[in-house]
């Protein structure tokens, strides 16, 4: 699972790469006006956060709204069904399997990042919502103070320099920058080399859980593409992405 | 949740607006500070009880079927509206946003449960200014002149209604909208007096600006005044408010939207005005520059893209998006509005414009009018001095303002609930 993840994102930022050099400016003509009010006359040359490295835009654009799509046709549905098959309470019990499951990550990145506070609270989650809170259905460790310590390897990354580098989306997976995406491929491979794959050793039991964790997360994601009320949504979702990355690194 | 709903929360959380919460007294909304009560609304123990989920439909409406929608608003397919219907005959409300908002705005929706709750049919409208009734419902395709606005809400609302027809038992309509949905609503009423296609039973405006033009400036001013440095500037502000959020993140080992986190925010820093009056202009300002580029694209470009220009899906349009946050609702109002205007009626001159996107210009109408009241509240942020006054001279007892509240952050206060749902409840038979 981890080397075919990293193919895949190693096929697609080199396909980013080819066909990032779309034009991202608009197509004039002669009889084109320049606008009244002009980003030259308007924006000095500082620093501005909405104008986030995005080398590859066009591309990235298509693949918003590629994954818009899935998310439309495909996805969404799936969650739907869910949804609708499965009672809330239902629904909650196996939020908490799958965090608890994604706790290795946090343990193993808490542990890279050489901070042994939140490793010694998330490995007591884990022992605690393993056992007492039954396999994770239950959370009964954030109750008695034990706040979830989440830390990926795009945070662990960052944590030692490494930079955003561009802005991508990816499919399906949506923001990400270069960094995260390495980030994404390291927990990943760790997951599935060290990690819970590993333990269980049941490649039928991995593509179940992959499955619905995945379904389970963006059942928990309100974001809806194209509901913003902005036609710089792109840009919002980029600014926001960049910015709650770079919260997370800092803590 | 909308972005916009995300990043307000976010920024609630950053701003540590521990707005000097008061003890109980004759009217026990708690927060004394306008703009903290603007940006935190009624906190959940203070809230009325209101239906937990609503049977809502949408419906999708189509209203200039001929109209080229440019390519760079593929995803644009018409104007949705929310209809929420009675099992049996009922009247129905209609609702009309606020600047920005779409008919499911977390404002809405608590005034849909309102409403519902109340036993009315409710129909709630984007505003106007949301981009996709600039797009689908415009007939100028350029929002800000009240009675043009007036026009197209009316053809929306006729619409709607022809759509959901058979399948629904009416006995009467309702109208009502708040902060710029309310002054639209007192406009649609009176149109309304001669087109006669619904004849309102009673129309309430909910914190309706007096004058357009003045509360767009109040607004405009709040996110240059409070941005050190202008927008120019913005990164440096921006990097303060998230070294504090980190600092809160650091203390308390984890991070999430939620009222609970929220509250231990406030009860650590302290409190910070011109961050609460950043964080306002900040909000309006994006809803402004959503509605000026929609219009702008609509009308074929010239005011912040060039003309004849081929913006397709994969054009970067953060360009237009740093343009259009350097321009605020008055700098439209001045390059676009108003000259487009003049063009339709020669001899406009602005001070006319500016009378004419107020209360004061149908101030005999409402004045007459027994059916229209007005709710609003001593504090908002959006009001001049002397607009309260001239609200209680004009409305008479049809004029409910209450002490507190900022610019419609009360609406979910069980007194607040309680005197819409008496003054509609009073029209009906």
């Amino acid at each position: 699972m981890a080397r075919k993840t990293a193919t895949s994102l190693l096929f697609f930022l080199l396909l980013s790469i080819h066909l990032g050099g779309c034009s991202t400016l608009p197509r004039t003509t002669e009889q084109s006006r320049p606008p009244l009010r002009s980003y030259d006359a308007l924006v000095d040359d500082r620093q501005h956060p909405l104008e986030v490295y995005d080398p590859l835009e066009g591309f990235n654009r298509g693949v918003y709204r590629f994954n818009h799509y899935f998310d439309r046709y495909l996805f969404l549905p799936v969650v739907r069904t869910y949804d609708f098959l499965l009672p809330d309470y239902l629904e909650d019990r196996i939020s908490g399997f799958v965090d608890n499951v994604f706790e290795f990550n946090n343990l193993l990145n808490n542990l890279l990042q050489l901070k042994w506070k939140g490793a010694g609270i998330t490995l007591s989650r884990l022992i605690i919502n393993s056992t007492i809170g039954i396999g994770g259905l239950w959370d009964p460790a954030t109750g008695w103070g034990l706040q979830r310590r989440t830390e990926d390897f795009g945070q662990t990354l960052g944590f030692y320099g490494i930079g955003n580098g561009p802005y991508l989306v990816l499919p399906l997976l949506g923001p990400s920058n270069l960094r995260d995406s390495f980030g994404i491929a390291g927990d990943a491979a760790g997951f599935a080399g060290i990690g819970p794959v590993a333990w269980v050793d049941n490649s039928t039991a991995s593509q179940a859980f992959t499955s619905v964790s995945s379904v389970d997360r963006r059942h928990r994601q309100p974001f809806r593409y194209y509901q913003t009320g902005s036609p710089f949504e792109y840009e919002m979702v980029r600014l926001l992405y960049t910015q709650k990355r770079a919260l997370e690194i800092s803590k | 949740m909308t972005i916009l709903r995300l990043i307000s929360i976010m920024l609630m959380v950053l701003m540590g607006a521990k707005g000097a919460y008061r003890s109980a007294s004759a009217f026990d909304y708690p927060i004394t500070d306008p703009y903290a009560a603007t940006v935190i609304e009624t906190p959940s123990e203070y809230r009325a009880k209101l239906p937990a989920a609503l049977p809502t439909s949408t419906i999708n409406l189509r209203i200039f079927p001929d109209r080229r929608i440019p390519e760079i608003f593929w995803y644009q397919d018409g104007l949705p509206c929310s209809l929420i219907r009675q099992r049996h005959e009922a009247p129905l409300i209609f609702i009309i946003a606020g600047t920005g908002a779409r008919y499911d705005a977390p404002k809405m929706l608590d005034l849909q449960k309102v409403f519902y709750q109340a036993g009315f049919h409710v129909l709630s409208l984007s505003s106007p200014t949301h981009m996709d009734f600039v797009i689908n419902a415009s007939e100028s395709m350029a929002p800000g002149n009240l009675e043009d606005d007036a026009g197209d809400l009316y053809r929306v609302m006729e619409r709607a209604r022809q759509a959901i027809g058979r399948h629904i038992a009416v006995s009467d309509y309702y109208l009502t909208g708040y902060s710029l949905g309310g002054i639209q609503a007192a406009f649609v009423s009176r149109l309304d007096e001669d087109r006669q296609r619904f004849g309102f039973r009673k129309v309430l405006l909910i914190n309706p600006p007096v004058s357009l033009y003045r509360s767009v400036t109040i607004l405009d001013r709040l996110l240059d005044d409070n941005i050190p440095g202008g927008l120019n500037n913005f990164q440096t502000w921006l990097d303060e408010v998230m070294l504090n959020l980190s600092d809160i993140y650091q203390e308390l080992g984890y991070f999430e939207f939620s009222g609970d986190y929220i509250h231990r925010v406030h009860e650590r820093y302290p409190h910070r005005d011109p961050f609460l009056r950043a964080i306002i202009g900040l909000s309006f300002r994006m809803s402004s520059s959503n509605m000026i580029f929609s219009a702008d694209i609509m009308n074929g470009g010239g005011y912040i893209t060039p003309t004849h220009a081929e913006i397709t899906p994969t054009t970067s349009l953060t360009p237009y998006a740093m343009v259009a946050c350097r321009t605020g609702f008055t700098d439209y109002f001045h390059e676009y509005l108003y000259p487009r205007l003049r063009r339709r009626h020669p001899g406009l001159t602005e001070a006319q414009l500016i009378a004419r996107l107020s209360l004061h210009h149908i101030g005999g109408y409402l004045r007459a009018t027994e059916k229209i009241g007005v709710m609003h509240n001593r504090d908002d942020i959006i009001l001049d001095a002397g607009d309260i006054d001239w609200l209680r001279e004009t409305f008479g007892r049809r004029a409910r303002i209450f002490p507190l509240g900022g610019h419609c952050g009360n609406l979910a206060h069980p007194e607040v609930v309680n005197y819409m749902t008496d003054f509609f409840n009073q029209g009906k038979d």
